[in-house]
This record gives C-alpha cells, structure tokens and sequence, in this order.
C-alpha cells in the first residue's frame, strides 16, 4: 500500500477566497440539510422512503386492476384507464421501487461493509437520488393533466407509442420520465462500481467482498452497460414524436421490431438489476441466521458473474413470436436454458447454507426462505418458457404475468422486505417485534400466494394478459374471485408491514450493537452508524470480517489504537462537503425535461412555429443544469476535517471553525 | 490545530485507492464502457436499416461527400494529437504547453464542427436528405448528429478548462482533472473511426 501513496502532499496552502456562490452549506439538520446532505446513509434514506410512498402508490393500482377484474363484464374502469393502471403499475414497481429499493442498500450498506467513509463521488450519490425523484415526478405527472397517465404498457412497444396511435403527451412524459430514471440509474451505477473497486479498506481483497456488495458490483455493471440501450430507443422515439423522423415509421421504411430488439436488450439485464442485489440480501441473512459461513462462497460469487454476462444474450425470449428464424430463435432458447444453470447452483449454494446449520426463524430469515420457495417456482415457470414452442403458447397470458410476479414479489420483493427487517436495528437503533414481523410476513406470504397461483391456471386456460374485463362463459371467473381476494389479503400484509416499520421507527425496542450477532463490517458499527461511519478503518483479515474481528478483539485493538494514531497525525478524520448543486442541476433537468415532453409535433411547414415558450422552457432548463454542473465543478471536492473523543461523539470540525474553513 | 496539522503529508486527501488508479479515472472509464454501449445502439440502427432501404431511397454515396469527410476525420485525429500533448504538459506542471495544446485542441474540434454544419446543410438544402423524408436521413443525422454534440461538450469542457486554468488553480496536482477530460475526448475521436467506416467508407465498398 505504501508505494501508492502519492507523493505530492503538499502542505495546505492558503486558497484564494472563493466567491459567494461557491458558498459551501454546513446545516446537517433540517430542509436545507436533506436537500445539501452527500452522507450516502441519507441518501439511502432518501431512497428507501421514497420507494416504499411508490410501493404503495403502485399497489393501489394493482388493487385497482384486480378489483375491475374480480368478476367478469366489470366496469370498476373503464378500458382506458385500465390502460392507465396496468402501464403505471408495471413503470412504478420496477423503476420507482424495486430499482430504487437496490438502490437504499447500495447506498447505506456497501459502503458499510468494505469500510469506506462514503462512496467515492458523494456528491454524484446526492444528484442520482434527485433525478430519481425528479424522474418519478414525470412519469407520475400525467395523473393530474387532460393527458392522462401514460398507456401504453411498461415496454411501450412502437408502433403503438408513436405519435399515430398515441397522440397524446402522456408518451412524452413516459419517455422523458424513464430517461431521467436511465440518467440517474446509470450515474449511481459509475458511483457504487468506483467504490467497491476503489474504496475498500486494507485487507479487504475482492475475494474477501461480502456476497452483497459483489451482487451490487454486478449489478452497477449491468446497469451502466444495459441502460444505454433503453436510452438510444427512448431518443429514437422521442425523435420520432418530435420531429417526425422515420425510426418506427412503416411506410417511410422503419421497423418497429427494432424497438423490440433495443428495449429488451434493456430489457433483460434489467431483470436481473431487479433479482441479483435480493441473491445479495439473501447471501447475507441466510448465514447470520444458519449460524454458519456461506456455503460455496467462489461459486456464489461467480455464479453471480455468470447471470449478469448471459444476461446479455438471452433479450430475444421475449420476442419467440416475432419470427425471428430458426437459428435465431433456437440460439436464445439455449442462451436462457444455460442461464438457469447459475441460478440453480445458487439456490443450491443457499440450501448448502441451512444444511446442518442452527436456523434462527427470526423474521428476516422467514422473509428468506420464503425468498427461497418462492424464487424457485418462479424460475421453474420462468424455465418452461425458455422452450420456444411452449413459449409461443404462453406468450402475453396470464400465464407470463403469474411468472413474473413470482420472480419480482417472491423474488426481489421479499428479499428487500428481509432487507428491512434485517438491517433496520443497524440503520436505527430498533428492532420490529417478532410477532408483528411475522404476521406481515405470514399475510404477504399467504396474500401473494393466493392471488398469483391461480395465474398459471387462468395462463393454460387462455386469459391474455392485459385484457380489461372478460366474459364469464371463458371460464375464468373463478380464478380471478380467488386472485382478487388474495390480493387484499396481500395489501393487508404489506400495510401491516409498513405500519409495524412506522410504529418501530419511534416506539420499537432498542437494540444493542451487532443484535444478530452477524459477520460483515457494517455490525461493528454503533447503531445507528455516525456519519464518519468508521472512527478507525478497520483491517480486514478474513472473509467474514467483523466475525473474526470478534474472535480476535485483541489483536484488532492493538491495530486499532495504531490506525488511530496515524489518523490523528494526518490531520483527522476526512470528510466530503456539503453541496447544493446536485438539487439545483436536478431541478433544470425537471424542467428541461417536462419543456421536452409537453412540445409540440414540428414538421417542416410549422418550423417557425416551433419556437415558442415551451422551446424556451426546455432551454431553460438545460442552462439551470449546466450552469449547476459547471458551479459544482468549481467549488471542488477538497472537504473538511473532523476530530473524534473517545466515544466517537465529534470533538472539533473544521467546518464550523471559520478561522480553518479556508477563507 | 490547522496548522500543526497542515504542516505534515495529508495523504487522506487524494487516498491511494485500492487499486492505485484514481478515482476520477476509473469513473471515465465506466462511462466511456457505458458511452460504447450508446453509440453500439445507434450504430447498429443505421447498419440494420442501412440493409432494408425502402424503395426510391437516395444512394448513400450520392449524398457523401467523402473528400470533405476525410478532411474532417483528419483535423479530428489530429486534435486527440494535441489532447494527449496537453495531458503530458500538465503532468510535468507545463502550464504555458497545455493552454497552447488545449487551445489548438479547441480550435481543431471546431473546425470539424464546421465541416460538419456544412454538410449537414449541403445534404439539407443541395442534396435534399432531410431527417424525415427517408430512413438513410434520419438514421445518418441522428447518428452523426449525436456524435457532434458529443465533439461541442467536449469543446465546451475544453474552454471551460482552458479558462479555469489563468485562476492559477489548476497545478500538476490536478492534471487527473485534465487526463480524464482527455480520455473523453480520445474516446469520441475514436468512436468517429467506427462511424467513419460503418456510415461513409462502407457505402465505397
């Protein structure tokens, strides 16, 4: 390590004064301090609540479809706003939940558990949450315009998103809206693969990596490098609306098979940005509560590697029915039996990690292994449609919906929801009651269970998907009575769940440190965790770090005191400034982008009256965005010192001192 | 304390990473594999529609001009040249060097900008192409056309670095900032080869 160490540490020289808009805010608390704060644990926050308002939103839309389809001939919606619901639902639980969930335990955990400070661009951490937010206000706008909510479906095939068949700028919001989500997806992507490559503390050497963070390295790989392909397709369609280009333009020789191809090689890796940071939670929880390391860890961890790079090239299995050929077809149909492969060895690798282990059913763990069952018939449907001919069968049934839910609600959805459970005592000080923990878990379990079996059923009988009301002569009434009714069963769990996090958050019984007694770094925190994160870097000499740090206290609080030593001498602990300019750069995209989607159709004989204040606004926004990146720039990313007691309560910081803040 | 506690190596401040490359390039980097994906997507657009013209499609090379082109693409090359001589002036603490480099650097990336509004008016108003009477337009304007706002962002990065460089707060220190901004710009130059060939040199073959 100590040939790294750069050469040029100068001493401080006295900086020339900044100007006044460079001014540098140091308010922790309050409006300003949530809007200024880079401390990735805060923006995990920001994450988490967020997603867990849309979780909600995004259910009662789901309630809405299931209530229009309870018994047949409904007229609870109409078609279109049926359109409206199951597009939005879709749009909302992938890209304002379970994405953003990842996201909170990205932010709060993985720096946590390689012993960083904070993410290596802490500034960039803030911006990624604001053009989530901002990009969620978007998608969401069209509920309270004329336009309407945008309806055609989450992957929004052309031709049917062109301006031809949507007129309405309910598209442009949903375009606009899924691209900010790109933008900010992609820069927390950059952000967290720097930071486990860059920022791990001494000792901890990839290998040593909790199965976690290395889920969130894959899956920031698949973001970065998958995200792109939506953002091409999204521009071609917006060029498309706006200026009358010809990318899905039939009779002007475009193909709309293109769009296609382009959202789902998207589209594809995106499932698994949605599933591997839950193999990640799961891998974590599965130890602490079997007592035992994690079974096969190398093949995890490559297992892990090996989903994130076939699923590059199993995209075309959502289009068997396009007609692709034969090679073509076959090829995928390979590709997407053999990435079955590494996820079995990982449920296998999980089951290894029960087998003879001292299972404490604490509620996190009861979350997991309903994970486990439930992930597993939801890649056993999954597999059936890996075989193109049964595919072509069960292609846009109910069938492909009862599929998917599995994977996302059994799968993503339960592993977060043991996330919570799981890391909440770190993340504030509480632990939900076990009983009030274990019967959410008991009504969601049951609740989902009971509205998405009866899905593969009504699938084989023939129910397409996305069909707004049914007769009662199809035969699917029945199913449907008993699918409604296990959905309320699952909102009543999930309310449950949120209502026990709320009531725990300020009445929940305090825990101590290290309540599950676990292995990784971020349980030798406080919690919660103080904003410095570690008062000493720790060193990390095994794989699970903390568990041998505990086995060995001595020796780690020799090297402790040492480390402290040499913290102090250098000058304390170094920590990033505060800034307003990810927000301000945000709010000109927010603006920027709504100017963008609410423009009107130009073709050539309109071009003058092109220009116009919604041009304007567009501008506008743009220089809002730059002139906030260029200031951000400019005001640098030196950051400041603090000084710790003994009890890690801070004892000076050169934030507040004037004399030393550089002036 | 400040000054007992400036006056030794601070090394905290730019932490030697664990893989000792910088932060800052590690992140260009992960953008430029994500910038790969970007233009992998456009340029596969054109390639594919390039294959299925409609009937009574304008031929590509009708339409080209490959002399003014090739001119372009060579003061292009020619300024990732005078980039990779402004990051090796800034490395050795060469103030004066990396101004002239970058602004020569500026000054190249505009001409080929101007070769490029040239062309696309010439296609526009000589050639008849326009971004919606034919897929070769929209697919060829897009493309090339996104490229270019890539070649004036990182015009105006350049300027902005060229200007914040007489604060006197630009020092050897941060010739990371002006290496990254190089990387970029080697990155767009580099991508214009590919499109070079798959969207002109391909249509001679």
């Amino acid at each position: 390590m100590e040939a790294l160490v750069k050469t040029d540490f100068l001493p401080k020289e006295a900086a020339p004064a900044k100007p006044f808009v460079l001014w540098r805010p140091t308010v922790k608390e309050g409006l300003i301090g949530w809007l200024t704060t880079v401390d990735h644990k805060r923006v995990g926050v920001l994450y988490m609540v967020s997603a867990l308002v849309f979780l909600v939103v995004g259910g009662l839309e789901a309630l809405c479809i299931r209530l229009q389809l309870m018994v047949p001939n409904n007229t609870f919606l109409t078609s279109a706003q049926y359109n409206e619901m199951f597009t939005m639902h879709a749009t909302t639980m992938i890209f304002l939940v379970v994405m953003p969930l990842g996201s909170a335990f990205f932010n709060f955990i993985m720096p946590l558990q390689i012993g960083a400070r904070d993410v290596a661009f802490p500034r960039m951490n803030a911006f990624a949450y604001w053009i989530f937010l901002a990009g969620a206000i978007v998608l969401n706008i069209g509920w309270f315009t004329r336009d309407g909510a945008p309806d055609a479906g989450w992957f929004g095939y052309a031709p049917l998103t062109t301006r031809t068949f949507s007129p309405s700028h309910a598209i442009d919001m949903w375009v606009m809206g899924l691209q900010l989500l790109g933008v900010s997806s992609m820069i927390g992507g950059f952000n967290f693969i720097v930071t486990i490559i860059n920022m791990r503390a001494p000792g901890m050497t990839m290998m040593r990596l909790p199965v976690f963070t290395w889920m969130t390295l894959f899956t920031s790989f698949l973001v970065v490098l998958s995200f792109p392909a939506i953002t091409i397709a999204l521009i071609e369609i917006m060029m498309d609306r706006l200026f009358g280009t010809n990318f899905f333009e039939v009779s002007n020789g475009g193909m709309p098979v293109l769009w296609q191809h382009l959202f789902w090689i998207f589209g594809h890796p995106e499932v698994y940005i949605l599933i591997l940071p839950a193999m990640g939670i799961i891998s974590e929880i599965l130890p602490t509560f079997s007592r035992k390391p994690l079974f096969g860890y190398p093949i995890v961890v490559f297992s892990g590697a090996s989903i994130g790079f076939l699923g590059f090239g199993v995209w075309s299995h959502h289009m068997f029915t396009t007609g692709m050929g034969t090679t073509a077809t076959a090829a995928f149909a390979l590709m997407t039996m053999a990435i079955a492969v590494p996820t079995g060895v990982k449920i296998f690798n999980w089951i290894g990690t029960l087998w003879g282990g001292h299972i404490a059913t604490r509620t996190p763990m009861m979350f997991a292994l309903g994970f486990i069952w439930m992930f597993m018939i939801g890649g056993f449907s999954g597999i059936m449609h890996s075989a193109a001919p049964a595919d072509a069968q069960q292609h846009g049934s109910y069938f492909v919906v009862a599929h998917f839910h599995y994977v996302l609600i059994g799968g993503s959805l339960f592993a977060i929801l043991a996330g919570i459970h799981y890391w909440f005592p770190l993340m504030y000080g509480r632990k939900v009651s076990e009983f009030w923990g274990k019967l959410s878990f008991w009504l969601i379990f049951i609740g989902f269970n009971v509205t998405f079996f009866p899905m593969h059923f009504l699938g084989l009988e023939g129910m397409p998907r996305r069909t707004f009301t049914y007769d009662r002569n199809m035969g699917w009434a029945t199913g449907n009575f008993i699918a409604t009714m296990g959905t309320l069963v699952l909102g009543l769990g999930i309310l449950t769940y949120l209502s026990v996090l709320l009531y725990t958050l300020y009445k929940g019984e305090k825990t101590t440190k290290d309540p599950w007694d676990a292995r990784t770094l971020e349980w030798s925190l406080p919690n919660p965790p103080p904003e410095y994160n570690f008062q000493v870097i720790p060193t990390v000499h095994a794989r699970d770090g903390w568990w041998y740090a505990k086995q060995h206290s001595d020796l780690i609080a020799k090297e402790e005191a040492e480390h402290k030593a040499a913290d102090e001498a250098h000058g304390g602990l170094h920590m990033p400034h505060q800034s307003i300019y990810p927000f301000l750069a945000t709010c000109g995209m927010l603006i920027g982008a709504i100017g963008v989607a609410v423009m009107d159709f130009a073709n050539r004989q309109e071009w003058p009256g092109f220009w116009g204040p919604k041009v304007a606004v567009s501008m506008l926004g743009g220089a809002i965005m730059v002139g906030s990146i260029v200031l951000w720039a400019l005001e640098g990313n030196e950051g400041y010192h603090i000084h710790l007691n003994e009890d890690g309560s801070i004892k000076s910081s050169d934030q507040t001192a004037p004399a030393a803040a550089g002036h | 304390m400040s000054n007992a506690a400036a006056a030794t190596l601070d090394h905290h401040h730019d932490p030697s990473t664990s893989t000792g490359i910088p932060n800052k390039k590690l992140l260009m980097w992960a953008f430029l594999a994500s910038d790969c994906m970007f233009f992998g997507c456009l340029i596969s657009t054109h390639l594919i529609y390039r294959l299925h013209p409609p009937p009574g499609t304008l031929p590509a090379r009708e339409v080209f001009s490959i002399e003014l082109t090739s001119f372009s693409t060579f003061i292009l090359l020619m300024s990732s040249l005078m980039m990779a001589l402004a990051v090796n002036a800034i490395q050795k603490g060469n103030l004066r060097s990396m101004r002239w480099s970058i602004l020569t650097t500026i000054f190249f990336g505009l001409i080929f900008l101007g070769c490029q509004v040239y062309e696309f008016r010439n296609f526009v108003f000589e050639k008849h192409l326009t971004i919606t009477n034919s897929i070769l337009g929209t697919t060829f304007f897009t493309l090339t056309g996104t490229h270019g706002l890539h070649v004036l962002i990182g015009v105006i990065w350049l300027s902005i670095m060229l200007a914040y460089s007489f604060t006197g707060r630009l020092t050897e220190k941060d010739a990371i900032d002006v290496e990254s901004m190089g990387l970029y710009w080697h990155f767009v130059d580099i991508v214009w080869i590919v499109i070079f060939t798959a969207v002109y040199l391909l249509e001679y073959i």
